[in-house]
């Protein structure tokens, strides 16, 4: 499904973020993404989000060779990729609701097709019945589902998360990475960047780790 | 049915890629076309909702919103008002005797019925539109009551004025006016044709010369009024970054962002052209008194014109389409400034 062919990514500072990565994610597998802060997790997952471009190699989403989509497919290959983000960037302006069906309504959606979709994706993280809340009424971990709720809501073949649980104490992370579990077992493939080496030890899912922008271990 | 139809092509039309992204997503599930009839039916009514979140945006901020009309009407109605007082100019311009006439002054020798026949002769010509004759008896009459100098005419003892026949072109250029005076130069009987038209030709150029400087003005002021638009949807832009950068990730195609961006400077433009537009008839309305004052003092019944319902149009429609281009460089530039490079 994620594939990494020999990818580079220098930045124009002249920062090399990734140096000759390879790797294969199949369809429908879960990997961590581990590393240090700067290891360049944070790049590799932009790369396939192509919100960066390498500057050697080739990333495969798909079979879709990303070097091969031009400025006007980059939406369209992003609807296929559902990402969870560190800060959640959820904002504040509507309610859950409308922030869930956001995704929904840039892919053409009907309001009644987006309603239904979105209130099943907060049913699935358990915050229904905050449907009509602000997000900033709502605590870290609350935010936290809601933005996982928008990433899954138009149903995915890929989902991202950037260290999703960064900020969250240890059992609030164990309940999302339960989510995560449940969500690959119906067949999303998921790549998760984070340092929670403890949890992601009891998870026993495949590891990649990236040291320096290498590829340190995998498996 | 057959409007459903039509509704569903008008909307095809208007939104070739979201077809595409219907289409993937459509055809995912079952059924193909009905679902992409229903998306594009939606799409079409989204135009709508968009377009009215993006009023209620404005209203969300009544004063700045309220300024920035302000100056748009202000920008469009000073060469609108410049505009109407030259049209007004030309109508009155062309309503006066503004068209060009050749006086014949006949040589003494020519008495009143020659002269009679030469103006019948004329009469018969097309390029002609009018045909005057002051006999000599006229115009010494004329000259007599208009002159004060009567007195002298007296100790003259014989007429010493001569016939003239005024002739009125039909339309032609300048070259042919002049080349119509030298014909009738050369008529028998005729002294002099004396081609009267300096004061036409200066009403003319001083009218070109208006029209210029309202033509630069506007495209000045159009200009500013393109600026003021972007970079008001500029800051609206700025205001609502985030929201663009999430939209952006979950992968909202560039018109989608585009599109309510597009609807507030189309919004700006069109309430800018509508209070230039009143601003524009509150000023003739203050100036019309005293134009007829004016009016009445040569005797000339005139009615200031107002803009008229094509040129509101214009002006309405030329406005929105400035607010449109605003917007959409200013978003344009700020989306290349968000891709990867």
């Amino acid at each position: 499904m994620i594939r990494f062919d020999n990818v580079s990514k220098c930045y124009e500072t002249g920062h090399e973020a990734l140096t000759n990565v390879s790797f294969a994610l199949d369809d429908g597998e879960m990997a961590f993404l581990t590393g240090h802060s700067g290891a360049g997790k944070s790049t590799l997952m932009k790369l396939i989000m192509l919100m960066e471009r390498p500057t050697r190699g080739q990333v495969f989403v798909g079979e879709q060779n990303l070097a091969g989509l031009d400025r006007q497919q980059i939406p369209y290959h992003r609807r296929r990729i559902g990402v969870v983000f560190q800060n959640h960037q959820l904002l504040f302006d509507r309610t859950v609701f409308d922030n869930v069906t956001l995704p929904l309504m840039i892919c053409g959606f009907s309001p009644r097709d987006a309603g239904r979709r979105a209130r099943a994706a907060l049913d699935k993280v358990g915050l229904l019945s905050k449907e009509k809340m602000n997000p900033i009424a709502l605590s870290t971990g609350e935010q936290q589902r809601v933005g996982i709720a928008r990433a899954i809501v138009h149903k995915p073949q890929v989902l991202l998360a950037d260290e999703p649980t960064g900020n969250l104490d240890p059992q609030l992370s164990e309940e999302i990475m339960r989510l995560f579990l449940e969500f690959n077992r119906h067949g999303t493939t998921v790549l998760i960047a984070s340092h929670d080496m403890g949890l992601i030890q009891r998870m026993r899912v495949r590891m990649l780790s990236l040291k320096q922008g290498r590829l340190a271990a995998d498996g | 049915m057959a409007e459903q139809n039509n509704r569903r092509r008008g909307a095809q039309r208007l939104e070739p890629k979201a077809k595409v992204a219907v289409k993937r997503s459509a055809s995912a599930t079952s059924g193909r076309k009905p679902r992409q009839a229903t998306a594009l039916r939606y799409d079409s009514d989204n135009h709508w909702q968009t377009a009215k979140t993006a009023f209620s945006r404005l209203l969300t901020t009544p004063a700045a919103t309220l300024m920035t009309v302000a100056v748009l009407a202000i920008a469009l109605a000073l060469p609108g008002v410049l505009y109407s007082g030259l049209k007004n100019v030309q109508q009155v311009a062309a309503s006066w005797e503004g068209d060009p006439r050749i006086a014949l002054y006949m040589e003494l020798s020519v008495d009143d019925q020659q002269a009679d026949s030469l103006s019948r002769e004329l009469l018969l010509r097309d390029d002609l539109a009018a045909v005057e004759l002051i006999s000599r008896a006229d115009g010494l009459a004329e000259f007599r009551a208009l002159s004060g100098f009567g007195d002298v005419l007296e100790y003259l003892g014989q007429n010493p004025i001569p016939a003239v026949i005024t002739v009125q072109p039909a339309l032609m250029s300048n070259d042919e006016l002049i080349e119509l005076q030298q014909q009738l130069e050369m008529e028998p009987g005729v002294a002099e044709a004396q081609l009267d038209m300096a004061w036409v030709q200066r009403l003319n150029s001083a009218l070109e010369v208006a029209k210029r400087v309202v033509v630069m003005l506007g495209i000045l002021l159009a200009t500013a009024v393109l600026l003021v638009i972007g970079n008001t949807v500029r800051v609206s832009i700025e205001s609502r970054r985030e929201e663009i950068l999430i939209a952006k990730l979950v992968g909202a195609t560039d018109s989608w962002v585009r599109r309510p961006f597009l609807y507030t400077g189309a919004w700006y433009g069109f309430l800018g052209g509508l209070c230039g537009w009143g601003l524009i008839q509150l000023a003739l309305m203050l100036i019309d008194t005293p134009v007829r004052e004016l009016a009445g003092l040569y005797q000339n019944s005139f009615s200031l014109l107002g803009l008229g319902l094509v040129d509101t149009t214009l002006l309405i429609c030329f406005s929105l389409f400035l607010g449109l281009i605003g917007a959409w460089v200013a978003v344009s530039r700020y989306l290349r400034s968000i891709e990867p490079q």
